[in-house]
């Protein structure tokens, strides 16, 4: 009886999931695909008075990232956003999405297959305990305050901006790959095209001109929320302001992200 | 289903890399690296311990361990400069080097320590070049004359100058040498997102490791190079660079054992990881060749060498065998470390594989002839620099 009540349950999640991945993915990819054809100007702006900054740098602002994990379905809209945006080289990731599955012995079940790319349309079926809990955790750049890549890197190429933002010159990255080991969150890679660091930059090119990162924008369920903090009315600044279960990830490293997660697990690395 | 057996299922399934993580960026060449510097740092300590602490019986090898270790930090950089992404901008950490990264400093004490170590070989060397240059001819002569840096003169005030330089160069190297390999160890020590990785014990054994290695390159080429070409072999200076190379030996593998037994001991939440990591993928490459056979034996081979009273063909033929399974023991730690460290992801969940390819550009044939390059270039070096006393013209001139 509890098997077939799971079966159906299941089937549920699928066809709700599959709907999501038909209409949602489809719906909001519009938003981002025709972005680098058209002037970004034109578009409305996103992010309030992104527009008014004046000079190259962004002053007055302190931006931070949110990631609810007890809204995000998996349906990996926001890496197939991402891969788009940027070209991603297979096999490698700006940003990916984990499936974590508990069973009722406590063991921790992760996966992540193609970085959630392809979305989570199946259940994981070679579990040998009934399931107790599930969830998925989307990972990106976590913008560390005491980024341990900007301190590694031999030639500065890494650097931290002063709104906080951590990027790669790809001038004038070497390619040796220290900061790919000293990350402890793995988020950057050595891009095989360009032999250079790489990673998610929170789309920087795209907050200058006043808009969202572009996995932000996509995502059907608003589980990645993008904001300044200086701004009392933006979302994130209210999230982070009002009683959530909030944390970052290991907070032991002494990073400090800027990347916070609403919802997060203890199980979560 | 029996308990152990869901266990085993269970540590199966729960194996997960971070996606960036399967790939092991730091290849062969990153092993290479610390190889050789060791190599490097290991023979000018044996050099010194004739020029600064007056090891008598190590005179026949202290100007060849000089050469030697010349020959292979000209090749220091080279797997460095194949595994860069953009090697022609490897002058930018020179040029424009950040002051927070470890790595950074590597082109500035690499530079210094080239530097005294060149002009430590060439005062050395001084007068057996001046006496070389007046046999030579032509292109040698003119060579020869580049090196003397255009001095003749051998009067005893000029040696004795000389000599103040060598010494004075001689000590600063020591800590030189110790400080370019305890950084490389640093290098490594000092990322902290790696938990093997990343124990102020790391600096330690690669200095450590780095005296074993030198030492033993120095037993391993002298036995061989003396013996093909047809010389004498100084087995008192063999003894003591046994003696040496034990002493050091057991010192570096306390540590390198002292290092997992913490780990062990404390039991972090790392240790789960580490655990799995030495009885998995490293169990064949660190459990039985580094530790098994490449560590255990020599260390008892070598005490029963330096403590009993052996025959000297036994010493010479052992004493080289023993210096070449060091040699491999010390390259098997650096892939341990180096390669062993990545395939641990960071999600302290799950192991990346690794296998090097042969042809490949950081491949295996690629690493034989980064490791064979030195030994050409020593070859080379030992037409303009005679290794040994019995074939040097100023010494010949001294006692005719």
């Amino acid at each position: 009886m509890m098997r077939e009540i799971e079966q159906e349950i299941s089937r549920g999640r699928r066809a709700f999931i599959k709907k999501v991945l038909g209409g949602a993915i489809a719906g909001s990819l519009l938003l981002v695909i025709p972005a680098g054809a058209m002037e970004l100007d034109k578009i409305p702006e996103q992010i309030p008075g992104m527009r008014k900054q004046k000079g190259p740098f962004i002053t007055g602002k302190k931006f931070a990232f949110i990631v609810d994990i007890t809204r995000c379905i998996g349906c990996g809209s926001c890496c197939v956003a991402d891969k788009n945006e940027y070209k991603v080289p297979d096999g490698n990731y700006r940003t990916w999405v984990e499936r974590y599955v508990i069973d009722d012995h406590d063991n921790v079940y992760v996966d992540s297959p193609n970085g959630g790319l392809d979305g989570y349309q199946e259940p994981r079926k070679d579990l040998p305990h009934p399931v107790r809990d599930t969830f998925f955790v989307p990972k990106l750049c976590n913008m560390c305050e005491h980024p341990s890549c900007v301190q590694v890197c031999p030639v500065g190429a890494t650097f931290q901006t002063e709104d906080g933002f951590v990027l790669i010159d790809y001038k004038r990255c070497v390619g040796c790959g220290y900061c790919v080991q000293a990350c402890p969150y793995s988020v950057r890679f050595i891009n095989p095209e360009t032999e250079t660091a790489d990673k998610c930059t929170w789309c920087y090119h795209r907050v200058r001109k006043g808009l969202l990162p572009a996995c932000v924008n996509v995502c059907p369920v608003q589980a990645r929320k993008f904001g300044d903090l200086n701004d009392h009315e933006s979302e994130v600044y209210k999230i982070l302001h009002q009683p959530h279960v909030i944390s970052v990830l290991k907070p032991d490293m002494g990073n400090k992200p800027s990347l916070h997660y609403v919802g997060l697990r203890r199980e979560v690395v | 289903m029996s308990p152990e057996h869901g266990v085993a299922v269970a540590t199966a399934l729960t194996n997960y890399v971070f996606p960036n993580d399967l790939h092991v960026l730091w290849s062969l060449m990153i092993v290479l690296y610390p190889y050789i510097t060791g190599i490097v740092a290991g023979a000018f300590i044996v050099s010194s311990l004739f020029h600064v602490f007056h090891i008598e019986s190590l005179k026949p090898v202290s100007r060849y361990a000089l050469v030697f270790a010349l020959a292979f930090l000209a090749f220091a950089t080279a797997p460095l400069l194949n595994h860069l992404g953009h090697p022609e901008r490897a002058m930018n950490m020179m040029l424009t080097p950040s002051p927070t990264s470890a790595m950074a400093g590597f082109g500035y004490i690499y530079s210094a320590y080239a530097v005294v170590l060149i002009l430590e070989i060439l005062f050395i060397y001084r007068p057996t070049l001046v006496a070389l240059k007046k046999r030579a001819k032509g292109g040698m002569r003119l060579l020869y004359g580049i090196l003397t840096m255009g001095s003749d003169n051998l009067s005893p005030e000029a040696l004795g100058v000389d000599h103040k330089i060598t010494a004075f160069l001689a000590a600063i190297g020591i800590p030189m040498a110790c400080t370019l390999h305890g950084y490389v160890g640093f290098i490594f020590g000092g990322v902290k997102a790696n938990p093997m990785w990343a124990t102020p014990l790391m600096p330690v054994i690669f200095l450590l490791s780095a005296s074993v290695s030198g030492i033993a390159g120095i037993i391993l080429s002298y036995v061989v190079i003396r013996t093909y070409t047809g010389k004498s072999i100084d087995m008192d200076c063999v003894r003591t660079l046994i003696k040496f190379l034990w002493g050091c030996f057991i010192l570096d593998f306390v540590f390198e054992m002292l290092e997992v037994f913490s780990h062990a001991y404390m039991a972090t939440h790392h240790w789960e990881a580490l655990r799995d990591l030495y009885l998995g993928p490293l169990y064949w490459s660190y459990v039985v060749a580094q530790v098994g056979v490449f560590s255990l034996i020599p260390f008892v081979a070598l005490g029963i060498l330096s403590l009993v009273k052996l025959s000297d063909k036994i010493v010479m033929k052992w004493g080289a065998v023993l210096s070449a399974m060091i040699l491999v023991q010390v390259l098997l730690m650096r892939w341990n470390v180096v390669i062993g460290g990545q395939l641990m992801s960071k999600s302290e969940r799950g192991h990346a594989v690794f296998h090097p390819g042969f042809f490949t550009k950081e491949g295996i044939i690629v690493s034989i002839v980064i490791m064979v390059l030195p030994v050409v270039f020593l070859w080379l070096l030992s037409k303009v620099f005679p290794f040994w006393l019995d074939d040097d013209p100023a010494v010949e001139r001294q006692s005719a």
